[in-house]
């Protein structure tokens, strides 16, 4: 893992923990954004997790550029050896899968995807090697996830699952970006998950849509007074449900009943490492329990 | 409703006209960017001379002004883009004070330079706050009037004003910042991905002339005309994705310059979207961020290399323009 460090301008600093994706330059990277988090340094405005990378930024009129560069770099070492734990939340997202919905909108704009003649989900399976659509959801809901980041726009997660690289869901994005993405789709690109928090633009592949509003401009419902649902670091299982299921919760959500289901969790990437589908199922077991 | 006559009517909307301040900064991290005025010099000065506080709220207006209908007495200043302004028809000046009474509208001239008009109003626009700003986040539904740009019919209140304005002075052209001409050149910190790209991308880049495309908002500027980007060959990163100009999805600095295919820059600005799969090549200063605000489509630009040291030093000709506006209206 090679940690490089670079200017964004005068205002930004960029660091990106590891050039391609993994669970251990997560981690990492999340160690060091809390590190530097709790160490409160002046002149610090933003803090900002992503992926394999996270970004400062900060007013040079307070701190000098290059006096602030060193001190990050200084919890390098710490976040390499820190114990990769963290206590957490996993949430379960009821997803309905094969929507009418998201089929509309990918029929729509069929001519901008690499193969028109099947749906995003045929083509997920076929090029990630699963028989069926039924087993390839099966994958995509059986193992948990983590919002390895939360931006693009307001409150959108990205997701990077619990599974062996060899089992990772890999997939292109749109041959050219659809100007149209329903609001609340549960989408895919490259081996990064999503759930869109606003309808607009978008080229991740569209597999399913979900009934729980994760981002709220008005901070009206309960569990979004402060607008956003997710924070990097949580965990989300995706739960298939059926068109009943969905248009009861619609219901629920729409009289403002709806809670969300979510448990306190404590994650270990070195006990994942060790045994990834005994750990998943204690992590599920916390919402099943 | 004992305010309820302070506001005005949004008689027409212009092309896209937004309650703005200087922003709502802290949430980056989860995808809401900063938003507020794209020009923030313009804002400042436009409510220092009603006797606002700074971050107080106004409108943006881009390319096509709005009509607004008065029913409440009212200070307002306009700056930013040569727009002129008109009450029932007749022109008054820019980067002054002036007052409007009850029952006149507010209208503006053709667009004859710059980009985007700043109306503030004595009292600031009256919305509600939203994680601390006003600001209009259009793109999330969020802040200013509704989270959208003015539509006709709307009525806006606006509130009393605490300070005192100052009715028929004018800023003078040596302190505003002029309206970009042919020539405008964005000075830019390579950095971040820059490694990317060839020695010899690397030179074309801030040797070629760029024009602004049609594709200019808000949330970013696009230009075109240049030469395309060659890229350092590599095997891609895992997550990063096969074309050569992806990358594992990151965080997108403020005035970063990404280049989708290596084709056609793009420079985030305050509603830029926080982060996505594309690399960049290096960032506009925050010294040159408000410049942008102010270029029409088609106008030539050029990108020039800066180093940190003089980034800082253009901020600090910023503040000195700042701290020269200040001691202006200190002393008329």
């Amino acid at each position: 893992m090679k940690t490089r460090y670079s200017f964004g301008g005068d205002e930004h600093i960029f660091v990106e923990v590891d050039e391609e994706m993994s669970l251990e330059a997560f981690f990492k990277s999340l160690s060091m954004t809390t590190a530097i988090r709790e160490a409160g340094i002046d002149g610090i405005t933003e803090i900002c997790p992503a992926n394999a990378s996270f970004q400062v930024k900060f007013d040079p009129d307070v701190i000098a550029p290059d006096a602030l560069m060193e001190r990050l770099k200084g919890f390098e070492a710490a976040a390499e050896n820190a114990e990769k734990t963290i206590d957490t939340r996993i949430i379960e997202m009821p997803v309905f899968y094969n929507d009418p919905w998201t089929h509309e909108t990918l029929m729509r704009f069929r001519e901008r995807h690499q193969d028109p003649k099947s749906t995003d989900l045929e083509y997920a399976a076929r090029i990630n090697g699963y028989a069926s659509v039924e087993s390839f959801i099966e994958a995509h809901s059986g193992a948990p996830w983590f919002v390895s980041m939360v931006g693009f726009v307001a409150g959108l997660p990205f997701t990077y699952q619990l599974v062996e690289r060899s089992r990772q869901i890999q997939v292109p994005k749109y041959l050219r970006p659809r100007t149209d993405t329903p609001r609340l789709t549960v989408g895919y690109g490259g081996c990064f998950g999503c759930v869109y928090s606003v309808r607009g633009a978008g080229g991740y592949q569209m597999f399913g849509i979900t009934p729980m509003p994760i981002y709220d401009p008005k901070g009206e419902r309960s569990y979004l007074k402060d607008l956003f649902l997710f924070r990097p670091g949580d965990i989300i299982r995706f739960k298939p449900i059926d068109r009943e299921t969905y248009d009861a919760t619609l219901k629920e959500v729409e009289a403002g009943r709806y809670q969300p289901k979510i448990a306190s969790v404590q994650f270990s990437l070195d006990a994942f490492n060790a045994d990834p589908e005994g750990n998943n199922a204690k992590l599920l077991e916390a919402l099943d329990g | 409703m004992a305010d309820a006559a302070a506001m005005f009517e949004v008689v027409k909307p212009g092309l896209a006209t937004t309650v703005q301040d200087l922003g709502r900064p802290g949430y980056y991290h989860l995808g809401l960017p900063i938003s507020g005025a794209m020009d923030r010099f313009a804002l400042i000065a436009a409510n220092r001379l009603v006797g606002n506080a700074d971050g107080a709220a106004g409108l943006e207006a881009v390319f096509l002004g709005p009509v607004l209908k008065f029913s409440a007495d009212a200070v307002v200043a306009i700056t930013g883009a040569t727009m002129p302004p008109k009450l029932d028809g007749v022109e008054q000046p820019l980067w002054t004070a002036f007052a409007v009474s009850a029952g006149q509208e507010l209208s503006f001239g053709y667009l004859k330079a710059g980009a985007r008009a700043y109306v503030a109003i004595a009292g600031g626009i009256d919305v509600p706050e939203v994680h601390g700003s006003r600001s209009t986040y259009a793109l999330g539904g969020l802040g200013g009037y509704e989270g959208r740009a003015l539509r006709a019919g709307d009525a806006v209140k606006f509130g009393v004003s605490a300070g005192s304005p100052r009715l028929g002075v004018t800023i003078p052209e040596d302190i505003r910042r002029n309206a970009p001409q042919s020539g405008t050149v964005l000075r830019a910190m390579p950095g971040l991905y820059w490694h990317r790209i060839t020695e010899e991308s690397q030179g074309t880049f801030f040797e070629d002339e760029w024009k602004v495309a049609p594709e200019a908002d808000r949330i970013g500027y696009r230009f075109k005309g240049g030469r395309a980007l060659d890229f350092v060959p590599r095997e891609p990163p895992f997550g990063a994705g096969s074309d050569p100009s992806n990358i594992v999805d990151s965080c997108y600095p403020y005035g970063s310059i990404q280049v989708p295919g290596g084709t056609e820059p793009i420079v985030l600005h305050r509603d830029a979207v926080s982060g996505g799969g594309y690399f960049m090549v290096g960032t506009v200063i925050s010294a040159d961020m408000d410049l942008i605000g102010q270029l029409q489509p088609h106008q030539p630009v050029r990108f020039e290399s800066i180093d940190m040291d003089g980034a800082l030093a253009a901020r600090r000709e910023e503040k000195a323009r700042l701290n020269r506006l200040g001691e202006f209206l200190g002393s008329s």
